[in-house]
């Protein structure tokens, strides 16, 4: 018979989505990791991987958002590249005005997608391939295609490099922030529930009296905003403003918000588990490296991608049985 | 005369053992206008689903044109002769009225390239013979639906179409463009071709049909010359009525209600939208419900959408708790102390992945928010007792509501409304597509509701909803309210007569 244990885990997949696979891949992956490699579990690692993987959480989260509410928004990757040389250059003046800074920078552009989307009613992937041009381009037209090197002197790396109060880098803790306010505003406020309204149905959510505009503009600024602060930690992190980067990061984001069960066509989606998206596939790349180090394997960085693609391929499958067996029901 | 062009005898069908015809007739003259008519669900999608191939039949026969007709897609009854123009238009609107036209026949020169010279005259030709005059080069989806719909007929014509059947095709066109579309219809009938004519607005079958055949339950009731029928015989046939019964309950006193009214609470004066609403006039008094009654198209939902800031006010005005009211949207309303329950549940209602605790309080988030955050207390609490005074049945406040069964579901909705406490809640349709226990549920907390001091206004197709449940019931017709009846005295007849009685006939029986 098949009826035994593995089609029990797989119904249960089916009827909690997929939000409850990717922890299970998550945890799965960390055991592996503990077991088979020494220093998997130290500071060090632990650190190190979280820092890095801390723009891609922020963008993975202002993404889940806009997301939930059927959009996309393609211009993420630019706009950290954007606001990483808006950083650099405001750098002199410490980080207490550069970090404000590209967020703002971020949260404008996200503002001009609104525009165009709620007020022009221009579709949320041709607008913001738009912006994702037009971002691109402003970078290296105020950077003049070159990395702007920030002010050292200045307290902006102290944000990027150094440990608040000796424990944490600042960008965990900044990533940990914008993390509980962005669970809390999706579990607890109006808004939240809003953003999955409109994603379930934005007919039902105009006739019942919600503030659909309203919402549908925050999730595009709340993203810009989000990929800003990534730009911010770039340049702090590394130590210039770097024009050329974040080629591709919104489709990393759009993988992270979908491995964690969020579905694309919007109304159900999950904060905490988008970070376990982020995490998952950043975790992928984590465990080549140590693979590599071990010497057992030679495969290039390239093979994350494969495998990142193979994590996604399996997931989207997933979504499509859950969403016909919704049909199915309705 | 001839042989017809179209005989449909003894036509069974049925879906998964629901029969949905049974042995359902139709005969079509050649170069007649036929209309096909009868409430929702009466058979005539399926009947024209099986003429035109997108159905098997289970038993019967079909002729068209003298032969055997069995297609068995819809691509071979289009090339015999029977085009069909759906509400939903198959056409490409970005390529241009020539294209649309000649797709699949274009005329070739040498080498087989298309020679677009003589598509275009052809096209131009095929047009002005219905009187239009187009940039043939321009895209389709520049002009209006109805110069669409029309160049889908041109396209018909000049694919030799026999029978062109037309489903509901004025269902969005304003009066102008149904003269025009009348106009080709006429046309099209002087060149010998038929035409199948489906419509809700008997109005129309007046003007343009020569005979009328009624369908009910999946049956041809009756087929009448269009000269020797009227209103009250179709409208019987198609409900079932006796049509003596109709008539001299039309005759008789509407009878006065004596139902214990409060101030009043709304007061419509003609007013009208560019959404079909002509001139709808309606009071409502706190404690009372008002019926909207009429057929499918009449307006009922319309006024709904009207009051509810859905669409903007053309004409007339609104008073609403003493003061002037033109919602500029939905918010705007709610905020005023208006709620509406729409008739479409499943795309305009529930959000379906959420659970039933977050559906019930959407509307309501507003007052359940302290500092920001939700009040899940609150929440529970509210949601908890929605669900036991209104008996949903829900394994839990936190399952996903596409899970609950449509009477419960309805019930999530209509708590959603009631727990933001609204002055007037208008009801379009609430018990559709409920059991009988649940209806008769939610009919009793209406009533419960309007007890209170609050106002309904309740839109069914159901005349025994309506006769029951409302103290006073406005008549719709085409856009306009033309009668008021008070309950009691109120008899589903009366309401019948009251729905087929012409506009000018029903102003002097409702004195």
């Amino acid at each position: 018979m098949l009826d035994d244990s593995a089609f029990d885990l797989r119904k249960y997949l089916n009827n909690n989505g997929q939000s409850a696979g990717v922890w299970i891949a998550l945890v799965a992956l960390i055991i592996f990791g503990l077991l088979r490699y020494d220093n998997f579990g130290s500071a060090y690692n632990i650190v190190s991987f979280l820092n890095y993987n801390s723009m891609f959480i922020l963008i993975a989260i202002g993404m889940c958002f806009v997301i939930m509410t059927g959009g996309i928004d393609l211009s993420v990757g630019s706009v950290a590249a954007f606001t990483s040389v808006c950083a650099a250059y405001l750098s002199p003046f410490g980080i207490e005005v550069a970090l404000p800074g590209g967020v703002l920078a971020g949260a404008v552009i996200g503002g001009i997608n609104a525009f165009v989307i709620i007020v022009m009613r221009v579709p949320p992937f041709i607008a913001t391939l738009a912006t994702m041009l037009g971002a691109k381009g402003g970078a290296l037209v105020i950077s003049g295609a070159q990395t702007i090197s920030v002010d050292w002197s200045s307290n902006f790396t102290k944000f990027g490099m150094e440990k608040a109060f000796g424990i944490l880098p600042w960008t965990i803790v900044a990533t940990l922030v914008v993390f509980f306010i962005a669970w809390i505003v999706l579990e607890r406020t109006p808004l939240g529930r809003s953003v999955l309204a409109i994603g379930g149905s934005e007919e039902a959510s105009t006739l019942m009296g919600l503030k659909v505009n309203r919402a549908k503009a925050f999730v595009y600024i709340f993203s810009g905003a989000c990929a800003g602060l990534a730009g911010v930690f770039l340049a702090s992190s590394y130590g210039a403003g770097q024009p050329l980067e974040g080629i591709g990061w919104e489709l990393s984001a759009i993988a992270s918000v979908v491995v964690g069960g969020t579905l694309l066509t919007g109304g159900l989606g999950s904060i905490p588990a988008t970070l376990a998206g982020a995490l998952l596939l950043g975790l992928v790349f984590n465990i080549l490296n140590f693979e590599n180090g071990k010497g057992t394997i030679s495969l290039s960085a390239y093979w994350q991608l494969v495998i990142r693609g193979g994590f996604l391929f399996v997931v989207i499958l997933l979504q499509t049985r859950v969403i016909r067996k919704r049909q199915a029901v309705s | 005369m001839a042989l017809p062009l179209l005989t449909a005898k003894s036509i069974d069908k049925a879906f998964s053992g629901v029969a949905a015809l049974t042995s359902a007739e139709l005969q079509i003259e050649g170069g007649e206008v036929h209309g096909l008519i009868g409430q929702n669900g009466a058979g005539k999608s399926t009947l024209i689903k099986i003429i035109t191939g997108v159905y098997r039949r289970d038993a019967g026969t079909v002729e068209f044109d003298g032969g055997e007709a069995s297609f068995i897609n819809p691509r071979e009854a289009q090339s015999a002769g029977i085009a069909t123009i759906y509400q939903e238009l198959n056409l490409v609107p970005l390529r241009s009225v020539t294209e649309n036209i000649v797709m699949g026949n274009e005329p070739r020169k040498w080498g087989g390239l298309i020679d677009w010279k003589t598509a275009n005259s052809q096209t131009k030709k095929v047009l002005s013979d219905f009187g239009l005059d187009l940039d043939v080069e321009r895209p389709l989806g520049e002009y209006s639906t109805a110069i669409q719909q029309l160049v889908a007929i041109a396209r018909a014509v000049s694919l030799n179409a026999k029978l062109v059947i037309m489903d509901e095709p004025t269902s969005s066109l304003d009066d102008k463009e149904v003269a025009v579309l009348f106009g080709v219809i006429r046309q099209l009938k002087q060149t010998g071709v038929s035409v199948l004519y489906v419509s809700h607005f008997l109005d129309e079958l007046f003007e343009v049909c020569d005979r009328v055949t009624v369908m009910r339950d999946g049956q041809t009731i009756g087929c009448h010359q269009i000269a020797e029928t009227d209103k009250f015989e179709l409208i019987a046939e198609m409900l079932g009525r006796n049509i003596e019964d109709i008539k001299s309950a039309g005759m008789t006193d509407f009878g006065g209600g004596e139902a214990k009214r409060g101030e009043v609470l709304l007061q419509a004066d003609n007013i009208g939208t560019d959404n079909r609403l002509r001139a709808f006039s309606a009071t409502v008094h706190r404690g009372e419900i008002v019926g909207l009654g009429g057929l499918l198209g009449s307006g009922r939902t319309e006024a709904a959408l009207a009051l509810f800031g859905v669409d903007q006010l053309t004409q007339g005005r609104m008073v609403f708790k003493g003061e002037g009211f033109e919602p500029d949207d939905p918010v705007t309303a709610i905020r005023s102390g208006l709620g509406l329950l729409s008739e479409d549940r499943k795309a305009e209602g529930i959000i379906p992945d959420m659970s039933v605790r977050e559906n019930l309080t959407l509307a309501l988030l507003p007052r359940l928010t302290r500092a920001g955050q939700i009040q899940r207390g609150r929440e529970r609490e509210i949601v908890e007792n929605f669900v036991k005074a209104l008996g949903i049945k829900t394994a839990d406040i936190d399952q996903p509501i596409r899970e609950l069964s449509g009477g419960n579901q309805q019930k999530v909705l209509l708590a959603r409304w009631l727990a933001t406490e609204p002055d007037l809640l208008i009801l379009d349709e609430p018990t559709r597509g409920v059991d009988v226990g649940a209806k008769l549920e939610i009919q009793s907390i209406i009533r419960e509701y309007v007890d209170r001091g609050c106002g309904v206004i309740l839109i069914s197709s159901e005349f025994e909803e309506l006769v029951e449940g409302a103290d006073r019931i406005v008549v719709l017709q085409d856009g306009y309210s033309v009668s008021e009846l008070e309950n009691p005295g109120i008899s589903e007849d009366i309401l019948i007569a009251a729905i087929a009685h012409h506009h000018d006939e029903v102003s002097g029986a409702n004195a």
